[in-house]
């Protein structure tokens, strides 16, 4: 994967569909993340100085959103849905039996860089309740027999 | 004859010899629940099994049609007959299904949910009327009424089903006429809050500004809704209709649609549509020349609750923290980038290319006067059926429930309305007609139209608990009563669920709920404290256990309860016993189990398992040390 901290032509590329104002903010953000994963101090350095807008206001936007990052993110996301619909159906019992197999609580990364936990607040799959989903895949009536199944899917 | 009638033509001609096609048509639904249950595994088995078999099929990607308990579902469709659908698709069912369809040319009923017929049959059909289906005959399908039905990336789909006849209609009628219409059929705002359509359109019409736009909410930030999500996927090109009407009628030249970045699917679908009208000049400068100009922009919302409040909704595509600010000016008056703005949910632009198609007369047949029209809601939880509907407001709580949704598996408990902002209701409220006054004079909300059935495995506390937690954590912090209150209400029934609770608690929520509702700046914490009212009313007595007695009777808040194994229930199978992971149910074959409260630990796996319901929750006994532990845990 690119590296945040480069100066260089990855930034411009990032930049060039926008006009660099404020409202281009969060699309910005968006781009950024999706190349590198998550908001590095020096993303904000680099947008800070295409938008105008000051480095202070930038982190101030992306902190507001639960969407954006701001550490390396593990290899594959687990993205447990904590909606109404799976809370009942027990989706609070998946999230304590993923923490005891990979020891991580919701918002950590794995040490060795495998798998980052994180809760979101639905997925729009109510119909299928408890679902998780793993990176692109989404995996539906999961219980928490199943858990261990599904992660060792993945490298 | 212009560009879109002869597109129309030829649309039709499509869709005709697709109903017609000489050869086997499947069609698939590949919306975001029929992936998450496996469709687009199911899609790349057929794909093999058409290659391998040498098979000339046509497959046909359609959106959901709302019988989300039975995906992945598969519709196939032989020469001169009828489309039958296929439920719950799995491997070998789907291999039997192809077989038999593909090779011998017949249907198996067994598997069938039903078959779209051209005309109702007369007789008693081999495969019943797919309209028939318990879940889909109460329902009256207006807004979903393409969806799982047609192709949502073909554009000659739905103009096949006389999409865009009603932007025609307006283009000739004009826009005060088009807005009479709406008046008339009494259209009121499917986000929720249930503002008259029309009233938002005639003051941004009046507002003298050359610039104005035209935004659609599609936040649904409320968890355990999806309606949203599948009308995008389903139909988008009706969602896009509706969006050149109300940009027409306003006066509107440019558009944004704003969508959780949660739905990638629903962006996808939406791009593709926008792409495909502006390549046939529906989108864009001097639409069907008619001198109106209008431009789309898709917007990704980066996962903010409050952005679905329309100030903060605004504050977000202006590159800023969604934060409310106090309204007025409405934003109809003085919105995005200070220009008068309307905002409308998905669901209220969906609906309008088919008033003005029908005319409003046609959609005050459908409701009650003050509620006219249908409603579509997401129905999950603890019920049988779950998926998406469409009923006319009005219709009972009951209906939706038990009629449509089977009702619940386990004992009935409550429903909840409205999200986060909403509230649950009770059995005595089962009779309730749908609409926006009568579920807020229950103390709830519509909302934008999650329905999650509850039964006496959930805990109403917790229930509480959750919701408050959301909230709090949305609260985005701008105003007190919400940032503190709402954390204040959070420590309170922290308190209670771990038994820790004081009779003074419950007063103190009131309190507490009561200074919210009348002091905080927006919609979010205005209603925050529903889910704690509504189920102090009416669920007070569960409260009452937890605080008393120590006691979770739903068996849901960890150290207030213990299993129980009924003697006279248990069958003594073993399934128990053999699922339990800390070996503490012992018992020999045909005779009652036994749990030792010592090693377990209350994750309920038995509970799961068992067919007789004999695993029943019971009061910690007082001097447990389990009890004592939480309680100091906690103080």
């Amino acid at each position: 994967m690119n590296s945040p901290t480069q100066s260089n032509d990855i930034y411009l590329d990032i930049f060039k569909k926008f006009r660099g104002c404020q409202q281009d903010l969060i699309p910005i953000l968006q781009k950024v993340q999706e190349k590198f994963g998550y908001i590095h101090t020096n993303s904000i350095h680099e947008i800070s100085k295409y938008t105008g807008v000051s480095e202070n206001e930038i982190y101030g936007v992306a902190s507001f959103y639960s969407m954006f990052r701001f550490h390396q993110p593990g290899r594959n996301l687990i993205r447990i849905c904590l909606g109404t619909a799976c809370h009942v159906q027990g989706a609070p019992l998946l999230v304590d039996e993923i923490t005891n197999i990979l020891g991580i609580q919701p918002g950590q990364t794995t040490p060795d860089g495998k798998f980052e936990l994180e809760q979101v607040a639905c997925l729009g799959c109510c119909a299928l309740s408890p679902v998780l989903q793993v990176n692109q895949e989404i995996y539906s009536k999961v219980n928490t027999a199943r858990i261990k199944e599904i992660l060792e899917l993945y490298e | 004859m212009n560009n879109l009638d002869l597109l129309r033509n030829i649309s039709d001609q499509e869709w005709n010899n697709l109903q017609n096609s000489p050869s086997p048509v499947i069609y698939i639904g590949t919306a975001t629940c029929g992936k998450a249950a496996g469709a687009d595994q199911v899609l790349s088995t057929i794909q093999q099994y058409l290659t391998s078999h040498n098979k000339e099929v046509r497959i046909i990607e359609v959106g959901c049609v709302g019988l989300c308990y039975l995906e992945p579902i598969v519709d196939i469709q032989l020469p001169g007959s009828a489309r039958v659908s296929y439920g719950n698709i799995t491997g070998e069912r789907l291999m039997k299904i192809l077989t038999a369809t593909l090779e011998n040319n017949i249907h198996l009923p067994q598997y069938a949910i039903g078959a779209f017929y051209d005309t109702p049959p007369d007789d008693q059909p081999k495969i019943p009327d797919i309209w028939q289906h318990p879940m889909l005959k109460p329902q009256t399908r207006i807004v979903l009424r393409n969806c799982g039905i047609i192709d949502p990336h073909q554009l000659s789909h739905y103009l096949a089903k006389d999409g865009f006849l009603a932007f025609e209609k307006a283009l000739q009628i004009g826009a005060d006429e088009i807005l009479n219409e709406i008046k008339k059929s009494g259209l009121r705002g499917r986000g929720g809050a249930g503002f008259p359509t029309y009233k938002k359109w005639e003051i941004c019409r009046c507002m003298p500004d050359q610039e104005k736009y035209f935004i659609i909410n599609g936040d649904e930030g409320d968890p355990g809704a999806f309606m949203n999500r599948s009308l995008l996927e389903g139909d988008p090109f009706a969602v896009l209709e509706g969006m050149l009407i109300s940009a027409y009628v306003i006066g509107a030249n440019k558009g944004y649609i704003y969508i959780r970045a949660e739905y990638p699917l629903a962006i996808k679908r939406l791009n593709n549509a926008i792409q495909r009208l502006k390549q046939v000049g529906l989108i864009g400068e001097n639409i069907l020349d008619s001198g109106f100009n209008f431009n789309v922009t898709i917007y990704e919302g980066a996962g903010a609750f409050v952005c679905g409040e329309e100030t903060a909704l605004i504050a977000s595509i202006e590159g800023k923290r969604g934060m409310p600010r106090p309204r007025p000016p409405f934003p109809a008056v003085c919105g995005l980038f200070g220009k008068p703005t309307v905002i409308n949910n998905v669901e209220t632009v969906g609906t309008i290319p088919n008033i003005i198609r029908n005319g409003s007369s046609w959609y005050l047949n459908y409701g009650n006067p003050e509620n006219p029209g249908t409603k579509t809601f997401s129905l999950a939880g603890k019920v049988k059926r779950t998926g998406l509907i469409e009923v006319p407001l009005g219709t009972s709580l009951r209906t939706i429930i038990f009629d449509i949704g089977g009702g619940t598996q386990k004992p009935f408990k409550a429903v909840q309305t409205g999200g986060p902002s909403g509230g649950c209701l009770s059995e005595q409220h089962l009779d309730l007609p749908v609409g926006y006054e009568s579920l807020r004079s229950a103390g709830s909300i519509m909302g934008s139209g999650g329905l999650i059935v509850l039964d006496n495995e959930t805990c109403i506390v917790d229930l509480a608990h959750y919701f408050l937690k959301f909230t709090q954590k949305e609260s985005c912090g701008k105003c007190a009563p919400c940032r503190l209150g709402t954390t204040h209400m959070v420590h309170i029934l922290d308190r209670i669920k771990t038994g820790a609770g004081t009779p003074t608690d419950i007063d103190n929520l009131v309190q507490l709920s009561d200074t919210i509702q009348k002091t905080s700046l927006c919609g979010l914490g205005q209603t925050a404290p529903n889910p704690v009212g509504t189920t102090i009313n009416y669920f007070y007595q569960e409260y009452f256990q937890h605080i008393e007695n120590h006691f979770c009777p739903a068996g849901v808040c960890g150290g207030l309860f213990d299993l129980k194994i009924i003697a006279e229930k248990c069958s003594g199978c073993r399934v128990c016993v053999t699922v339990c992971p800390v070996g503490a149910i012992q018992g020999e074959r045909r005779r009652p189990h036994l749990i030792e409260n010592d090693l377990c630990t209350h994750c309920k796996a038995c509970v799961n398992v068992c067919r007789f319901d004999a695993i029943i929750p019971i009061p910690v006994p007082t001097s447990s040390p389990t009890a004592s532990i939480n309680l100091s845990k906690s103080l």
